[in-house]
């Protein structure tokens, strides 16, 4: 069980209301698509990038279920694991470092240090997570 | 992964518009290390006062950056004296040096929101990849 601060819980929802999914989600993709090369193999099948809103929505839900983010990615952590084969290591240092950067482009001078602790704190728990169906 | 000779225009392109915040971009770079990558005060305990607003050291450290910049085409020379020290007398755990980029690269994220594209942000990644490289040089 994660104990999230009344802060961190508080930061993490105002930081989903304020970021546009249409815009963020695909940006952030297309983003690691050109920083990390290599991530491009997982993508051959994935269609149009602008599908990566999907993305943005899967960690709205856990925004809706920080008390129970293990079983909220259950499925998505199979999915990732055994369908798709992304190897996990990709998931912080490529996807979420990027993800980290394009929401600080949005939010400026808002994505201060505390706010980005808190971020960050949430993707790692959002990692751990997706990590665990994997065998 | 080393540094092209489209990288090393990009970096100079990009870090010519850096200069004039260095130190503001440094500074802040040092204070969200501490406060999202706690365990990094551990190498700080000497300073008395380790809030975000006292990072002074990110001044010394963005110049040292813009240094290599200058000298890019060898780091590794550039950066002897500095892998020395952090080698022997800091004794910092190399694995930090990626967590310091990291949080630099969310700095010149939020100070160029449009110029810092995916193009610059790949060969800047690349660039402070190559300089902890260089950093680590004398470790073992």
């Amino acid at each position: 069980m994660v104990a999230w601060t009344d802060f961190e819980r508080a930061t993490i929802k105002d930081i989903f209301s304020k970021i546009d999914y249409e815009v963020v989600g695909p940006a952030a993709i297309s983003r690691f698509l050109i920083v990390y090369p290599w991530t491009q193999r997982y993508f051959a099948g994935f269609g149009n990038l602008y599908n990566a809103a999907v993305v943005m929505q899967g960690l709205e839900k856990v925004v809706k279920n920080m008390d129970n983010i293990k079983a909220t990615f259950t499925e998505l952590s199979t999915l990732h694991s055994e369908k798709l084969q992304v190897d996990p290591d990709n998931f912080m240092s490529c996807s979420f470092d990027c993800l980290a950067i394009v929401v600080a482009a949005q939010l400026g001078k808002d994505f201060t240090p505390e706010v980005h602790a808190a971020f960050q704190k949430f993707l790692a728990v959002v990692v751990s997570s997706l990590r665990r169906q994997y065998y | 992964m080393s540094l092209s000779a489209k990288d090393k225009e990009i970096v100079k392109a990009f870090w010519a518009k850096v200069s004039g915040r260095a130190d503001n971009i440094g500074g802040d770079a040092v204070a969200r290390m501490l406060t999202v990558y706690p365990q990094t005060k551990t190498y700080f305990s000497h300073w008395k006062d380790l809030s975000p607003s006292s990072a002074p050291h990110g001044a010394t450290v963005m110049a040292a950056v813009t240094d290599a910049v200058s000298k890019i085409d060898d780091l590794i020379g550039a950066l002897l004296s500095l892998s020395e020290l952090h080698a022997f007398t800091l004794r910092v755990d190399p694995a930090n040096f990626k967590v310091l980029s990291h949080n630099l690269l969310v700095v010149l994220s939020t100070t160029f929101p449009n110029d810092f594209t995916p193009e610059v942000h790949v060969a800047i990644d690349k660039f402070l990849t190559a300089v902890a490289l260089a950093l680590s040089e004398k470790y073992r």
